[in-house]
């Protein structure tokens, strides 16, 4: 996979999530709080989540990294750091 | 000839809207196959058929609402055409030898199905594939809905959905072009956002309709009796982090897995909770088909079947779970998984609160609920330790069942949940 800019890896990470939760609004969720509770994301959507960003950019997440996933920040932030490690 | 039915999908249906044949007359069907999709109250519904045979004629038309127990379609059954074959052979003249009338067997067939083919007016043999088959469109119930009000065709849709299935959004990207724009994201999400507010609206409106008559009727008719424990959830959460490390995201297990595998165990051993009260009788599901709970996206619950939860493996069970989490939101679930659950399952864990106590969904006679996973002190052999346990509760209908078969069924969800290398065990 070529380099990604974080935008892409952004508007990746929202792609993912939409296609487990579609009618998630990213216009109105706030980038510093928990994401899954403003989404309404269970453990079943969570995983599905996890799962679609596993196929579209390689980046499986251990069990034991859930916890630095809690903010959207945080979430793309972990990505871009994988991506590039 | 066969009635094919407008199902009951649940205690609260009375009717359903007819949305499309999947089948054409002249078609063979096998027991298990989908023919049609109806919209309920709860959703697009993919209705399948419990009789092989051949497609006679389609009563039911698009748009039209039709009672449950009405007929939507004829069938000749298998059985009555092995049965018209019989006859057939019966009344081969006497004289005819054996061979002659050997041969003879095979023709009864032949014609009634070529009879079948007259009447359809599709030139197709029996059991062969129409035309149409090999280029069926693979569409999701809600996507077809959706199309046929935009006036969309399916075949000019790019499927994205899994396997190549039309889903929503791909027709609403064809149908509301107007709101395309470069970003693709966010145009998805408002065209979803504004495409229909009065539609959403509808259908969030018959979904609560829906779930006020079911859950009403349960109060009234149901003498509920409740149970509750807290159940230590430790030993289940270490086995679990074992099981998971190493595994990728798409095969580690779920708590709530282990919950569901638990409770269909310990349905084994105490299986009167786990059926229907029937005319003023209960009567005892012959499988453990759990009902699992599922808040949809803008509001409602579903609570569609998890087939034979106490007979899967790990992994095909989380397969299946996952499988039914995604039909339920993207409504494509099945007839059967809306009609043959015999006990619900409600898991708010992740809302956050420490207890459920659940209202049955008739004509069911149980529900269990689990609430969140808490850090607590525990007292084990005289020391206070830290554990983290899982307060759960059982609605039970006291018509069929006393609290001591129900604290029966708690005692040993909470000893399954003690030894979890049980749960799939050898």
């Amino acid at each position: 996979m070529g380099k990604m800019t974080p935008d892409a890896v952004r508007a990746a990470v929202i792609d993912c999530i939409l296609s487990v939760a579609p009618e998630a609004d990213f216009d109105t969720l706030r980038p510093s709080k928990p994401w899954r509770d403003q989404l309404e994301i269970d453990s079943f959507d969570f995983q599905n989540i996890l799962v679609a960003i596993d196929a579209r950019l390689g980046v499986d997440v251990p069990e034991s990294d859930y916890r630095k996933l809690a903010t959207m920040d945080e979430l793309v932030g972990y990505i871009i750091s994988r991506l590039s490690a | 000839m066969t009635e094919f039915l407008m199902p009951s999908l649940g205690a609260d249906m009375e009717e359903g809207t007819f949305l499309e044949w999947l089948v054409k007359p002249g078609e063979r069907v096998s027991r298990g196959q989908v023919v049609c999709v109806v919209e309920t109250q709860k959703g697009a519904v993919d209705v399948e058929i419990w009789e092989s045979g051949i497609v006679d004629s389609l009563v039911a038309e698009r748009g039209q609402v039709i009672p449950v127990g009405s007929v939507m379609a004829l069938i000749h059954s298998e059985r009555e055409t092995a049965k018209g074959a019989r006859e057939a052979k019966k009344a081969i003249p006497k004289g005819v030898d054996r061979e002659k009338a050997k041969k003879g067997d095979e023709a009864p067939r032949r014609r009634a199905a070529s009879k079948v083919e007259g009447k359809g007016g599709t030139a197709t043999a029996e059991g062969a594939p129409t035309p149409d088959a090999g280029r069926r469109i693979r569409i999701s119930p809600a996507a077809r809905k959706r199309a046929l009000e935009l006036g969309v065709d399916p075949a000019e849709v790019t499927a994205t959905g899994p396997g190549g299935v039309v889903c929503l959004a791909d027709v609403e990207r064809i149908g509301a072009p107007a709101t395309r724009s470069d970003n693709g994201t966010v145009a998805k999400n408002r065209t979803r956002s504004t495409e229909s507010v009065a539609d959403a609206e509808s259908r969030r409106l018959a979904m609560r309709e829906a779930i006020a008559t079911a859950m009403a009727r349960s109060n009234r008719e149901i003498p509920h009796y409740y149970l509750g424990t807290s159940i230590d959830a430790g030993p289940a959460l270490r086995w679990l982090e074992r099981h998971n490390t190493g595994l990728p995201v798409a095969e580690r297990l779920l708590f709530a897995l282990m919950q569901l595998r638990a409770v269909a165990l310990a349905l084994r051993d105490v299986p009167t909770l786990n059926g229907w009260m029937v005319d003023d009788a209960f009567r005892q599901a012959e499988a453990v088909h759990l009902g699992v709970a599922i808040a949809l996206r803008g509001g409602g619950l579903i609570a569609p079947a998890l087939r034979n939860a106490d007979t899967l493996g790990s992994t095909e069970m989380m397969a299946a779970l996952r499988d039914l989490l995604q039909r339920a939101r993207t409504g494509q679930l099945r007839s059967s998984e809306l009609t043959d659950t015999g006990i619900t399952i409600t898991n708010l864990g992740d809302l956050g609160v420490e207890s459920v106590y659940g209202v049955i969904y008739p004509p069911q006679v149980a529900l269990v609920g689990f609430g969140r996973v808490m850090d607590r002190p525990w007292v084990d052999d005289g020391k206070i330790i830290a554990t983290r346990c899982v307060h759960t509760t059982l609605a039970a209908d006291h018509r069929v069942t006393d609290g001591a078969v129900g604290a029966r069924f708690l005692g040993r969800l909470t000893d399954l949940l003690q030894e979890p290398e049980s749960l799939w065990g050898k």
